[in-house]
């Protein structure tokens, strides 16, 4: 792959992972944001893979093709099956209204910018260069869990976050070592499946799928 | 060879419950096999304590005096637990709320969280160690939420919810610790490993390890229950089954706080020894005012108990940013001491709950005279929790104090007083409410069985030797203590 070709394309994807985060506070059907959330997986797979033929590693390879089969593939499926069981899947009253959310994620992006300038000094590199673009997704996701009520949005928002810090992870150090980044991957699933199968409790037992329903304990 | 004991035992036992349907003896064995993690432990410390760190597998388990320590809190406390968790699975059964199949797996879990929490501390790769603490998180939300009522799933949602994000904060952190390795320049072969970031730390990048640090406080804090992320500890630790409070309050908490220690020395190593300070100084500060205030209008004894774990984390955290070796070694006697006298109080509301069928400090009156066993536990199990003597309490909290003085932390070593204070009389009214008065004319008094106060008894008077001999494990503190000082 030539030079330009190589860094355009790094950018390109990992511009599309910030995209996506941005897509999901803006749409507000729950089944949409489960779509732009499978494209951010195979996006940031993209990322590994282009890092991996870049730098002619096999395992890094190898790991992109699971990012992609599991991020891409797997999880939006077991999202979507959520919201298909759920007749009103629309994020009908965030806390915070689209455009503004939308101004939020501008101003997160800045930070985000700002907060890692000594580690963008430390790689020169294109994908030195792409960091801020991991961090700005991993606030995003905060901000999304922190404004939205829904239990599939909040399930979003933590694969956002979870998605960014991956793509800092393979632009900044082409990913740790295999053995951490699989144990990573296996555990953000299983967090996955179980906040889902917890979600799926509370509507065979209450009929709620809306946090603000859940309102028992306090102090 | 005994770290990977330590660690197949009781995941052994784990795969055991899973598969047989559960019944009294497979609850006594997974016991034993706690039983059979403290022995280890303390054989492990026997032999690290004034010799070199063992390694298993090629460095991925590392042993020294710092883990094994941390092998002896979890086998104590997991010992007590697992004890009452027979009890508290039998009593489900027989009062119909819980089948057989559905106490294998609780059996199954615990014994899975343990090793998790074992593996955390054993773990010589900072990598492991962070799996191994996310593993916590999944197999705890399943019994915070094995009642299985409207509570109880809000709770271990808020708990799963609120962990992931804050473990994935530190699994960033580890990330750009990892980065920061990477471009010390001589350091081909930079990994993950707790002694290679060590021999490295005072050439890592201080921009980049202090993002890194943050990131870690914020992260592994979260775990630990530190304010302001504290918010899914008083819900998790008041609707999770009694045995599975203790070990998450007793434990599990301070595992999360075994792994911030650990950064900090690399911290130390690369910024210095003022920003990590600063840091866990706010957090500490903070947490201490959060408990307080939320101590005094406390209604909910479990919630009482969890608010004060938040507590006892602060006092940890400005322990930790002391930092010297005095200071780390109350720290970690503290860890101890706590982790008794909790998972005590936590196994006492447990039985409270059973025979009163209400958590609400108000309904409660006149233990001691009703019901004097559990009274007394619980009554001693608060005397040990406030910090009064002989308990070991009181020992640690006072060398913290000393170690916090001698540093320049005096101004927070007196705020923490303060809010100590306020807790000491929050926590006073409300136990003197549940503990005193005469019960109703004509109640007999109940008596409690002994299978299970003698585990109690035994936890609070372990707690009361530790703080009046220090002997055997003063050399151990001051060993684990060098591992992570300044």
């Amino acid at each position: 792959m030539s030079g330009s070709a190589y860094a355009s394309s790094l950018e390109l994807a990992s511009g599309v992972v910030l995209v996506c985060a941005v897509v999901t506070l803006w749409r507000r059907s729950l089944s949409a944001i489960v779509k732009a959330l499978a494209v951010q997986g195979v996006a940031l797979g993209v990322v590994a893979l282009i890092l991996g033929v870049g730098k002619h590693d096999g395992v890094l390879i190898a790991v992109a093709c699971l990012v992609i089969a599991a991020k891409g593939v797997v999880i939006p499926v077991l999202l979507g099956r959520v919201v298909a069981g759920d007749p009103a899947s629309r994020e009908a009253a965030p806390i915070v209204n689209v455009p503004a959310s939308l101004v939020g994620a501008g101003a997160l992006t800045f930070l985000a910018y700002g907060a890692t300038g000594s580690v963008v000094a430390l790689i020169p590199t294109t994908a030195g260069r792409l960091i801020p673009l991991g961090f700005a997704t991993m606030l995003i996701g905060y901000f999304a869990m922190a404004v939205r009520r829904k239990a599939v949005s909040q399930i979003v928002g933590l694969l956002l976050v979870d998605n960014g810090i991956a793509l800092v992870a393979f632009l900044a150090t082409a990913g740790v070592p295999l053995l951490v980044e699989l144990g990573a991957s296996l555990d953000v699933l299983l967090a996955v499946v179980v906040l889902r199968v917890l979600a799926a409790q509370m509507w065979s037992k209450f009929g709620v799928l809306d946090l603000d329903e859940m309102r028992e304990l306090h102090d | 060879m005994l770290a990977i004991v330590v660690l197949a035992v009781p995941f052994a036992a784990g795969i055991a419950s899973a598969v047989l349907p559960w019944r009294r003896e497979i609850g006594w064995l997974c016991t034993a096999t706690i039983g059979v993690v403290l022995v280890c432990g303390i054989g492990l410390a026997a032999r690290v304590v004034h010799g070199p760190p063992i390694t298993a597998f090629g460095g991925a388990l590392r042993v020294d005096a710092l883990s094994a320590f941390m092998v002896i809190v979890i086998g104590a406390i997991g010992l007590l637990a697992t004890w009452q968790s027979v009890r508290y699975l039998s009593l489900e059964i027989a009062a119909g709320r819980s089948s057989r199949r559905h106490a294998s797996l609780y059996s199954a879990l615990v014994q899975g969280f343990v090793t998790a929490m074992l593996l955390a501390v054993l773990a010589g790769n900072v990598g492991v160690m962070w799996v191994a603490v996310e593993a916590t998180t999944i197999i705890t939300t399943f019994l915070v939420g094995y009642r299985q009522t409207r509570g109880s799933l809000e709770a271990s949602w808020k708990y799963i919810a609120i962990c992931s994000v804050g473990i994935a904060m530190a699994f960033l952190g580890t990330v750009l610790v990892y980065l920061a390795a990477l471009h010390v320049g001589h350091h081909l072969h930079a990994n993950l490993d707790w002694t290679s970031l060590m021999a490295v730390s005072h050439h890592l990048d201080p921009g980049v390890m202090r993002l890194a640090f943050a990131l870690l406080v914020l992260g592994y804090g979260t775990k630990v229950g530190l304010a302001p992320m504290h918010s899914w500890l008083p819900d998790a630790h008041s609707q999770a089954p009694a045995p599975v409070s203790a070990l998450m309050s007793g434990v599990l908490l301070t595992v999360a706080f075994y792994a911030l220690l650990r950064f900090k020395a690399i911290a130390d190593g690369a910024l210095g020894v003022a920003f990590p300070r600063a840091l866990l100084v706010a957090a500490g500060l903070l947490s201490l005012v959060v408990a307080a205030s939320l101590l005094l209008t406390q209604r909910d004894y479990k919630r009482m108990l969890a608010y004060h774990s938040v507590e006892h984390m602060g006092l940890l955290a400005l322990g930790a940013a002391a930092g010297t070796p005095l200071a780390i070694a109350a720290v970690l006697l503290h860890i101890l001491g706590h982790g008794l006298a909790k998972g005590v109080l936590f196994l006492t509301s447990g039985e409270i709950l059973h025979a009163e069928g209400t958590t609400e400090i108000a309904q409660i009156k006149a233990l001691l005279a009703r019901r004097p066993a559990l009274g007394g536990i619980f009554g001693f199990g608060l005397v040990a929790l406030l910090g009064l003597p002989p308990f070991s309490l009181f020992v640690s909290e006072l060398n913290m104090v000393r170690a916090e003085t001698q540093v320049g932390l005096g101004w927070a070593a007196a705020i923490s007083l303060g809010c100590m204070a306020v807790i000491f009389g929050a926590v006073m009214s409300h136990g003197r409410h549940m503990l005193f008065g005469s019960g109703p004319d004509g109640e007999r008094v109940h008596k409690t069985p002994g299978i299970v106060t003698v585990p109690l008894i035994g936890g609070l008077v372990g707690c009361a030797a530790l703080g009046v001999v220090a002997w055997p494990l003063d050399s151990l503190l001051r060993a684990a203590a060098q591992v992570v000082a300044l």
